[in-house]
């Protein structure tokens, strides 16, 4: 469905719910999902307020065409002030959920206050509940799904929630939901668990709807579909290997991050690679991967589920892991894998089922446990203060016992869930911190793809690869390909990124469609779908706002243009292999310029005239 | 002269037996372009992505050039992205 319309609002600190409009002339501003929460958030909270206050809002948010046939409709978002960061926080996923939330009629749920005890919502379409949570509180989100199920005696709810790691604080607990999808990034999870709030339980029954012209979405669906099915990318590549694909990409062209960041190569990225899960073990004669899997309507399905050795140290004793789960993607193996230096493919998938059972960012995390490590070996960090592990670069024992010790907030642990930036800060090594406004950096390092060095500074929620991915063009030449090394066009390249993305992530879809769609495939899915007239231009314009609406409120909350910076490292210290040998990240060259396209001052901030033009003022 | 194939995702069935890490050392002949060592590995050009000569990537007409050297490393991938 289009819009249902209608907004759940629910008040922890009271234990009320109410049901209000949706607001309609916003929602033609801003779409739906990231930019229509944002809007919320910046109307509804101070941006200077204690994240993990009760004075922060939460909300879980669809776009649009969430529910609806268009593939990857599926898409939802949680979207809050983050308290990693400090910044706007929106984390975006696929499952399941999402679609369920629409069916149950709402659009958005808004999150205030802070429960006396803990508490989840339980949702059946227009019945609603806040019901006491002491029963899960305490266990991982995949006890906790288990139980809820039970309970409700309803196989078929949609639930998401947060684990034991968002419960002691981990600054960078995400939200998951139907067990391995998350909303993973920036501590969006921390902020639920601080409003003791354990999990969403969500059953939809009502369909779809208000779709404005329901023959033309099934034709314009129908066309995006096949121009999906026909791109080689999307109808093959993505299928097959998924996201891990890219590790011998990355590897190869020397923009894997590796041992915190200090080298830009793996020598052992072939054996975590996506090739490496399809290939048999010798252990026991079966691949990692087990399949591929597809989130709510989607016809790309480059999801992986993996099974892990029942023999590996890791489960050999522990059969509750001896089933398939969700992993490894791209992201996730190289953050606990090339940066930490662990090449043990299992190690790094029974990492990963750790992330996800007590929802926590693999990537914040294995960059945390990298940094962790460079400290261990300069000798600032020792045993003492590890609780006795050998913090050594490439131990596959030291990152999984620290994916334990985080899930549950235990010893050494409560240091790693800091984050790279304050757990370096507290060892008084804070230019160990491979972060961006306090959020861990994804998997390409900027001095070989200097594109995503821009990208990374000035990303609303700090260090991400999902807020303007030219990757797809400067190594995948998608849509063109432009050179990875030079700094030429690239705040063109990036403000044009930033902009498209922000419109399919308002849009409720997933922003892997854009390897084979442009907005021009989109535009006509939201246009039959929802009220108003929604043109390519159109949306570019509704993205061009979002972006600038989440950088006033991070001037708000008192960030400045110092802050779209990168760490010296990557500045500073050229890379000593691989193509991008003797390159730095170049972004003293791409920023000022970049300022200059954006319509902002030589300090970053948005001009009256660009304000008054987007509709801000 | 000997240069190092890699070949990735699913034109991996295309490297010889026992080849490992998707990689396999080959005698090319000097003049040899990317296009010419994958048609001595039976690759369908068709299949032919993203190539990168020593990570640096060659845009279709340089895959028909010669411009390998000895020792150089050529990576071969079908259509692929991820994110």
């Amino acid at each position: 469905m289009a819009w249902t319309k209608k907004v759940l609002r629910v008040n922890l600190t009271r234990g009320t719910v109410s049901v209000e409009p949706l607001n309609m002339e916003w929602a033609q501003q801003y779409l739906g999902q990231r930019g229509l929460a944002s809007k919320y958030l910046v109307e509804e909270i101070d941006p200077k307020c204690d994240a993990l206050g009760p004075d922060n809002k939460l909300m879980l948010v669809t776009g649009p065409l969430t529910g609806t046939m268009a593939s990857t409709g599926g898409r939802y978002s949680v979207v809050c002030k983050s308290p990693l960061t400090g910044t706007i926080a929106c984390s975006n996923s696929g499952g399941y959920i999402g679609a369920e939330l629409k069916n149950a009629g709402w659009d958005m749920l808004i999150f205030e206050g802070k429960s006396p005890k803990p508490v989840y919502l339980y949702i059946r379409n227009e019945h609603v509940e806040l019901l006491d949570a002491a029963e899960v509180w305490g266990k991982s989100i995949w006890e906790a799904d288990k139980i809820l199920r039970k309970k409700h005696q309803d196989p078929n709810v949609r639930i998401s929630g947060v684990g034991r790691s968002a419960e002691t604080g981990c600054l960078y607990a995400g939200v998951i939901n139907d067990l391995h999808r998350a909303a993973g990034r920036s501590g969006v999870g921390t902020v639920m668990a601080s409003k003791n709030l354990k999990a969403v339980v969500c059953r939809g029954t009502k369909g779809v709807g208000n779709v404005k012209d329901p023959l033309r979405f099934m034709q314009a669906t129908e066309a995006g579909k096949k121009v999906l099915r026909d791109n080689a990318v999307t109808g093959q590549g993505l299928p097959a290997y998924g996201t891990q694909v890219l590790m011998n990409v990355i590897n190869e062209a020397g923009a894997m991050p590796t041992y915190n960041m200090r080298e830009t190569q793996f020598p052992g990225a072939h054996k975590i690679s996506g090739e490496a899960m399809h290939q048999p073990r010798e252990s026991d004669g079966k691949p990692n991967l087990t399949t591929n899997a597809a989130c709510f309507a989607c016809t790309i399905a480059c999801g992986r589920i993996s099974t892990v050795d029942r023999g590996h140290y890791t489960i050999k004793n522990k059969p509750e892991y001896w089933g398939s789960s969700g992993g490894l993607e791209y992201e996730a193996a190289w953050a606990l894998g090339s940066d930490t230096g662990v090449d043990d493919l299992d190690a790094l998938t029974y990492a990963n089922f750790i992330c996800n059972e007590d929802g926590f960012d693999p990537i914040s995390f294995g960059s945390t446990v990298a940094a962790a490590m460079e400290l261990y070996e300069q000798g600032v960090l020792t045993k003492e203060h590890t609780g006795g592990i050998e913090f050594k670069f490439g131990s596959a024992a030291a990152l999984t016992t620290a994916a334990e010790l985080v899930a549950r907030g235990e010893g050494f642990g409560r240091d790693l869930a800091l984050g790279s930036k304050r757990f370096c800060a507290k060892y008084g090594r804070p230019e160990l911190s491979m972060t961006v406004k306090g959020q861990e950096f994804p998997a390409y390092d900027p001095r070989a793809i200097q594109g995503m060095g821009l990208a990374y500074a000035t990303s609303n929620r700090g260090a991400c690869h999902l807020r303007g991915y030219t990757v797809a063009s400067e190594i995948m030449g998608i849509p063109e390909k432009t050179d990875p090394l030079a700094t030429a066009g690239k705040p063109e390249l990036v403000k044009a990124f930033q902009d498209a993305t922000a419109a399919f992530d308002s849009a409720g879809i997933c922003i892997f469609t854009s390897f084979a769609w442009t907005l021009d495939d989109v535009a006509p899915q939201v246009d039959a779908a929802c009220d108003g007239e929604w043109t390519t231009e159109k949306l570019l314009h509704v993205g061009e706002r979002i972006w600038n609406l989440e950088r006033q409120f991070n001037l708000a909350a008192g960030l400045t243009g110092k802050d779209d910076s990168l760490p010296k490292r990557l500045l500073k210290d050229a890379a000593n292999v691989g193509p991008a040998k003797g390159h730095v990240a170049e972004l003293g060259k791409m920023l000022p310029q970049y300022y200059q396209i954006r319509g902002w001052n030589d300090q970053g901030v948005p001009t009256a005239d660009t304000l008054k033009r987007l509709g801000l003022s | 002269m000997r240069i190092t194939l890699k070949l990735f995702a699913g034109l991996g069935q295309f490297l010889p037996a026992g080849a490992k890490a998707n990689a396999v050392q080959t005698e090319v002949p000097e003049t040899a372009s990317a296009h010419q060592v994958l048609e001595q590995f039976n690759v369908p050009l068709e299949k032919v992505h993203l190539v990168l000569l020593n990570g640096v990537y060659l845009d279709a007409h340089a895959r028909n050039e010669s411009m390998i050297k000895a020792d150089d490393v050529l990576a071969v991938w079908p259509p692929v992205a991820g994110g």
